[in-house]
């Protein structure tokens, strides 16, 4: 008894490599917290205030006006009616490309993993080089066959090119989640006679609500953000959110109105920022699931 | 009597890799077959085959006279139970129970009969409305069983299903299955790699070594007579002892060790031998006996000890016979000391004799 260790556990002691850690994530977070202040504070400044230049200040009298400006009314070059359009494009292409996008691409995964086939690997190995080609090579090739698809500029031409373009990380994603999954399962809902469609729905989805959340995630910013496809594939009426933001904020009519730009801008990334706010937590959860197994 | 199972010339692959190559045995209606063998032989792969979950790369498979080698498993009357129990977590217990039965699309009000039937004859009556994470893994396995019970299949298939249970459950359920099998009669295959549970279950044995079968034959036959050395060295706990020597003909014929020699007048050879021979002669440590017996025995002699262990009912001694580790089981109650001398003895009747090089019995 006398020779084991006594007393309280030490508790942990800041040592030089938790200073460091500490260090270095709270630069980080000052270097991209810094721009979100500035960005808040501007677009709740009037632009006299803003005019005389101290960009760090807090607003001296806080007003509403350029957030309802950059919702309703602000310019692009052609119309003046906000960015609301833009939000409600944005929202018509998101749903169905994310539902689209994550239904094909689950199906693949569970297919990859649970029914090889011969050339399998090899499907699989194509798929997965696919999503390093870039999108530039692309995007032409891609242009003249949703045109032939009669397709090109319009809701279901940039449906179509989303679900394309989330088909190899999303396959990979759900493929790697299912094979993590007890192989036996699989073989006793066999035995038990489902099929491929009875084990998908019956037993592999329920299991696997985390990865469908990620990749839900993980879609919904991806096409919220993006800029280009919307820009090529969209057609003029349906341009997304991130389009009219540009138009806004480049629109070179009259004075350059930083507070409505700084509320537009925060507006269109809104949507990506609630829903990390939302679901990170399953979000982390969910990617070291589908890691654990290649 | 006629035969539930055939399979004929069974070879499975993956890949480069041969796992089963030109496999044929024979399952009896009704039989319990063990598949014994260590880990990585081949007998999941095996199961996995008669079960319909693995493409086969050569042979056939017959289940009740119906060829069944390219067939789906849901269509060859069979349920398995895993070692991982596999239930699915998200169903209740009456829902695991009731998925093959809804897939094969039985009426409800039947469905539930057969439900109230199996937990009743695994008593699970009172778990039906539980998740499987709410369950201990006595529990979960009984369910897998039940799976496969209501489903009222031809042929139960179980790979290992007892290894993730502890030692006191693992006896416990031994015996519920075994009790099952006699009350239903089916026909059986029952993977494992304990010896244990093969000898206590099955009516007969197939010992598995790279993807083929050893020695089939019933629990006391493969006990007494293992046709060769791989075989009588993974039955039987402690493992058979091992001397090397050679044959020496005449009459009677003649074990010879390096110190001493064997009369083999009681040994039933099996296959002619040669003069010289090097063979390697096995005993299994209770069939030593020791003390005054031992002398009246065709063979004793005086050894030392030199490592007991006490097991309770028995006492296991190590010691050296021809320099080599020979065991000796004694009756746990006599007292025994490291440096005590003993005088042992054995029968070569209940010996087995492998040649040296082939493995296989003389
Ligand atoms: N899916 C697979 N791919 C490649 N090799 C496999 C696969 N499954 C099993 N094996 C190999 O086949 C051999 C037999 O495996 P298995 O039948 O599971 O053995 P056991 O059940 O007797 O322990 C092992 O060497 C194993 O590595
Ligand atoms: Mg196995």
């Amino acid at each position: 008894m006398m020779n084991e260790p006594y007393g309280p556990r030490p508790g942990k002691i800041l040592n030089p490599t938790r200073i460091m850690v500490y260090g270095v994530l709270i630069v980080a977070a000052i270097y991209y917290l810094l721009p979100l202040y500035i960005m808040i504070t501007t677009s709740m400044k009037g632009l006299p205030e803003i005019r005389m230049g101290n960009i760090f200040a807090l607003p001296v009298e806080v007003t509403f006006a350029p957030w309802a400006k950059a919702w309703d009314s602000a310019c692009t070059g052609l119309y003046c009616e906000g960015l609301k359009t833009g939000f409600w494009n944005s929202v018509i292409i998101t749903i169905p490309s994310v539902i689209v996008s994550i239904a094909i691409a689950s199906v693949n995964g569970y297919a990859l993993s649970n029914w090889k086939f011969k050339g399998s690997e090899v499907f699989f190995t194509i798929l997965i080089f696919g999503s390093f080609i870039p999108f530039q090579v692309m995007l032409y090739p891609l242009v003249i066959v949703t045109r032939e698809l009669g397709i090109f500029g319009s809701l279901w031409g940039i449906i179509f090119i989303h679900t394309i373009f989330g088909m190899p990380i999303l396959t990979l994603l759900f493929r790697n989640y299912f094979a993590s999954l007890p192989e036996e399962l699989f073989k006793a809902a066999r035995v038990d006679g489902a099929g491929f469609w009875g084990i998908f729905f019956k037993i592999m989805v329920p299991m696997s609500v985390p990865i469908f959340v990620v990749a839900v995630i993980l879609q919904i910013t991806g096409i919220w953000n993006d800029f280009l496809f919307g820009v090529v594939f969209a057609g003029t009426e349906n341009f997304p959110m991130t389009v009219q933001l540009n138009n806004i904020v480049n629109s070179k009519q009259g004075v350059t109105e930083y507070n409505v730009n700084m509320a537009a801008t925060i507006l269109t990334g809104a949507v990506p920022l609630i829903v990390y706010f939302l679901s990170g937590k399953y979000f982390v959860r969910g990617i070291a699931a589908g890691a654990v197994k290649g | 009597m006629k035969n539930s199972i055939e399979i004929r010339d069974l070879s499975l692959n993956f890949g480069a890799v041969k796992v089963l190559t030109d496999l044929n045995l024979d399952i009896q209606d009704g039989e319990f077959l063990v598949l014994l063998g260590a880990s990585g032989c081949g007998k999941s792969t095996l199961l996995n085959c008669i079960a319909g979950l693995l493409d086969v790369s050569g042979g056939q498979i017959f289940i009740n006279g119906d060829n069944v080698t390219w067939k789906e498993p849901k269509e060859r009357g069979i349920g398995m139970v895993f070692q991982s129990y596999a239930l699915y977590p998200q169903m209740t217990v009456e829902g695991n129970l009731s998925f093959g039965l809804k897939n094969s699309k039985v009426p409800k009000d039947e469905i539930e009969k057969k439900i109230a039937h199996a937990a009743g004859i695994l008593q699970i009556e009172s778990l039906l409305k539980r998740k499987p994470g709410e369950l201990s893994g006595g529990q979960r396995q009984r369910v897998a069983i039940g799976r496969a019970l209501v489903r009222e299949v031809e042929v139960f298939l179980f790979d290992e299903p007892l290894s993730n249970l502890d030692a006191k459950l693992r006896a416990d359920l031994r015996v519920e299955i075994k009790r099952l099998h006699q009350k239903l009669k089916n026909t059986m295959i029952y993977v494992t790699h304990d010896q244990i549970e093969a000898m206590t279950l099955a009516d007969r044995i197939a010992i598995m070594k790279d993807g083929l079968v050893q020695q089939l034959d019933d629990p006391r036959t493969i006990y007494n007579n293992p046709v060769n050395k791989y075989v009588a060295g993974f039955i039987g706990s402690p493992g058979m002892n091992f001397l090397d020597g050679q044959l020496k003909a005449g009459e009677p014929a003649s074990f010879k060790m390096a110190e001493g020699s064997v009369d083999l007048t009681n040994y039933a050879f099996q296959q002619s031998f040669t003069d010289g021979q090097k063979v390697t002669f096995g005993i299994r440590p209770e069939h030593i006996v020791v003390g005054d017996e031992a002398s009246e025995m065709p063979f004793s002699q005086e050894v030392e000890v030199e490592i007991i262990e006490p097991m309770g009912s028995d006492t296991l001694v190590w010691t050296k016979l021809n320099n080599q580790d020979f065991r000796f089981m004694l009756d746990g109650q006599i007292a025994i000391n490291t440096g005590d001398k003993v005088n042992i003895g054995f029968d070569p009747k209940i010996s087995s004799i492998f040649d040296e090089a082939t493995e296989l019995r003389v």
